[in-house]
């Protein structure tokens, strides 16, 4: 129990300081946010404030300007997608980044395709572990030799899903995850997130639904104007609380009643 | 109850869809035939047919055939590339004026260049002149892929300047003179009564065809089983054997009954009266390799996985860790190799290099691989469908030719037969997108 308890304390991610500018605009400055096995930290924040931005230094889609990133306490420089993936960090983007016009195995694979001895694609292999993987995330899906573009926003989804699952990943970062869902695929995703949690893999959860951080996460950081409010446990908070934080940019000790009341 | 609703007359409408109720489209889907190229084939036969007709029987015969086969080779080629270009959201215009500059190189090298230092009609002539446009060719399209991709100029701007640089150099490199004879062996590649496997060999290389076909459908099967997926059912696996040999096989025969001319053949040393089958001519053979090979390369390697994903989704494809600018300057390379060959193929069959070779040709090109199926819109198009456009092409102009029109109205019926087959196609598209 003591290893468990030891290996729980290194922090499995942590961004220090983080800023990134698009022309003379900070949308991410100065942030530091960081991340346990196992643990779901929900970064929420309202349009513009800088979630996005700062998630995706870490995704290596768009390299941060200033600050750290370590991984298991270790510096690392994330420069690519590449990189990230290297690491163990997987990204389900909002728009989910598939390629419409090839099949689900290509779409999960692509980039890290199976090859025979010598270099040709296994297709057989890759369709193969695409059915196993999805009788695990979507047992109804069906569509493995269709192009995406003919496949439902769920099922789309799913793909996304598999394809950061399926490469053993450590960190996963789930940039709105069930914005594009209907009620009953919205709750499947919500299971799975908590199983994957479980397996002990770290996510960030990035959404606009306050019900869906406050249900899933373990800690909650607010993001404003491109700059951190604070991160709160989720348990020492409540959902006015946290919007106070995401709106007015006031930290739980500091909100009064009479803001509350001008939430409402 | 039941009863009474099998015996009404009349459509039922709780039953589930049955066989009688699938639509062609599922037939093929469960047969995984491409349906798309399906319907080329058959829009080819009608024009072919419709030609035998209107020219009076003279479109079907094994001369005419030959000729077509050989002519279509040149765009054929350069089309199997201009479909990845296409595919990746790009496009080449220069592949038209690249030809000549690199045409003349391999020109100037086998009558100017190499007979100075090794003599003329030296047994590596025509090799080093082959290799050198090949690679000059990859070398110039790889640059302009650099321009594409890393400096981010529209691929359009970049072969729009390619189309007149080009040219220029080659114009420039001998003052616009021919260059001529070419290389007694180079000369083999543009085909010609000389420059054909003969009888023999066509028939070996149809069989040899014929077995890869099974072979390559027996090791799909297996390899199916072996993962427990779906089979196609046995009846239509062994027709689509039999039916692809017996293509194979008849397009072997009809070009070996197109013999050599009787002078020629008794200059040979053939008996007075002998026939000597011609069979498939080199620049045929070149371009069933090239589109065997392009196919691979664009179906069964990462490569070709990565360029339909970056015109499926160019963000999607960089954010799945693909290396897209690479990929990007690969893929001009890689056209520029094949006009490099193209060129070859051209300068050899003209017996010169000149510099207005293939002038305009990047337009034939394009139109071939759009006919074949490729979308503008990027992430579409297939290797054997733009070779196949490049068919379509060809005959309407060799059929036109036999007819007697004038060449305004031949450009009037390829431009509309283009944009027609385009406007089916976008429509049947639509019609069956899910």
């Amino acid at each position: 129990m003591a290893v468990t308890e030891t290996s729980q304390r290194t922090r499995l991610v942590e961004m220090r300081n983080i800023r990134v500018a698009f022309g003379g605009v900070h949308a991410v400055d100065g942030v530091s946010v960081d991340l346990y096995p196992g643990e779901i930290v929900g970064l929420v924040g309202g349009n513009g404030a800088g979630k996005t931005t700062l998630i995706r230094t870490l995704s290596g889609a768009h390299p941060a300007d200033s600050g750290e990133i370590l991984i298991d306490g270790e510096p690392v420089d994330i420069q690519t997608p590449r990189d990230a993936k290297h690491l163990g960090i997987e990204t389900i983007y909002q728009t989910l980044a598939l390629a419409d016009n090839i099949d689900a195995p290509a779409n999960v694979f692509l980039g890290r395709e199976i090859t025979t001895r010598f270099g040709f694609l296994d297709s057989s292999a890759m369709e193969d572990a695409t059915r196993k993987l999805m009788q695990r995330l979507n047992p109804k899906f069906r569509s493995f030799v269709a192009p995406v573009s003919s496949l439902s926003g769920g099922q789309r989804q799913s793909v996304a899903i598999a394809r950061a699952v399926h490469f053993n990943a450590r960190i996963l970062i789930m940039d709105e995850p069930t914005a594009a869902l209907g009620p009953a695929e919205t709750a499947e995703v919500r299971d799975l997130i908590r199983q994957l949690r479980s397996e002990g893999i770290g996510i960030f959860l990035i959404s606009h639904d306050i019900h869906d951080v406050f249900d899933l996460s373990d800690r909650i950081s607010v993001m404003l104007q491109g700059k951190l409010v604070g991160t709160v446990d989720k348990d020492d908070v409540n959902v006015d609380e946290v919007l106070a934080m995401i709106i007015m940019g006031k930290k739980p000790g500091e909100v009064t009643q009479k803001d509350i009341a001008e939430l409402h | 109850m039941a009863k009474t609703d099998v015996s009404a007359a009349g459509p039922l409408p709780e039953t589930a869809p049955t066989g009688a109720g699938r639509s062609i489209g599922d037939v093929f889907r469960a047969a995984e035939i491409d349906a798309r190229l399906v319907g080329m084939i058959l829009a080819l036969a009608a024009i072919w047919i419709g030609f035998h007709i209107l020219s009076g029987g003279i479109f079907l015969t094994p001369r005419n055939l030959w000729n077509l086969s050989v002519q279509t080779a040149v765009v054929a080629i350069m089309a199997t590339g201009m479909v990845l270009v296409i595919v990746e959201r790009h496009i080449d215009l220069s592949v038209g004026s690249l030809m000549a500059a690199v045409g003349m190189v391999m020109g100037l090298l086998q009558s100017d260049w190499l007979p100075s230092a090794i003599g003329f009609d030296h047994p590596a002539t025509w090799v080093i002149a082959l290799v050198a446009g090949l690679v000059l060719g990859a070398v110039i399209g790889g640059f302009q892929g650099v321009v594409v991709a890393y400096v981010g100029v529209p691929s359009f701007i970049v072969t729009l300047g390619g189309l007149l640089v080009w040219r220029g150099v080659a114009w420039w490199l001998a003052s616009g003179q021919t260059i001529a004879p070419m290389d007694s062996n180079f000369r083999l590649l543009g085909g010609g009564s000389e420059g054909t496997i003969g009888g023999t060999w066509s028939w070996i290389v149809g069989v040899i065809a014929c077995v890869g076909v099974v072979a390559l459908q027996m090791q799909r099967r297996r390899e199916r089983a072996r993962y427990g997926f779906r089979l196609r059912p046995m009846g239509i696996e062994v027709g689509i054997a039999a039916g692809a040999c017996v293509a194979i096989l008849a397009a072997i025969a009809v070009l070996n009954r197109y013999y050599l001319p009787p002078l020629l053949a008794e200059r040979r040393g053939a008996p007075p009266g002998a026939q000597i089958s011609l069979g498939l001519a080199y620049p045929v053979l070149i371009t069933i390799g090239v589109t065997i090979l392009m196919t691979v390369l664009a179906t069964r390697r990462r490569f070709g996985r990565y360029v339909y994903s970056i015109g499926g989704n160019p963000e999607a494809a960089e954010l799945g860790g693909i290396k897209t600018k690479r990929t990007v300057v690969k893929t001009f390379a890689l056209m520029g190799t094949l006009v490099g060959l193209a060129g070859a193929v051209q300068i050899a069959r003209l017996n010169a290099a000149v510099s207005s070779l293939g002038t305009g040709m990047e337009l034939s090109v394009i139109a071939a691989a759009v006919i074949g199926g490729t979308s503008f819109s990027g992430g579409i198009g297939t290797i054997p469908g733009a070779v196949l456009g490049a068919l379509v092409m060809q005959s309407l102009v060799s059929g036109m030719v036999l007819m007697g029109i004038e060449a305004p109205l031949q450009d009037i019926v390829v431009g509309i037969v283009l944009v027609s087959a385009v406007a089916i196609d976008t429509t049947i598209r639509r019609r069956t997108a899910v």
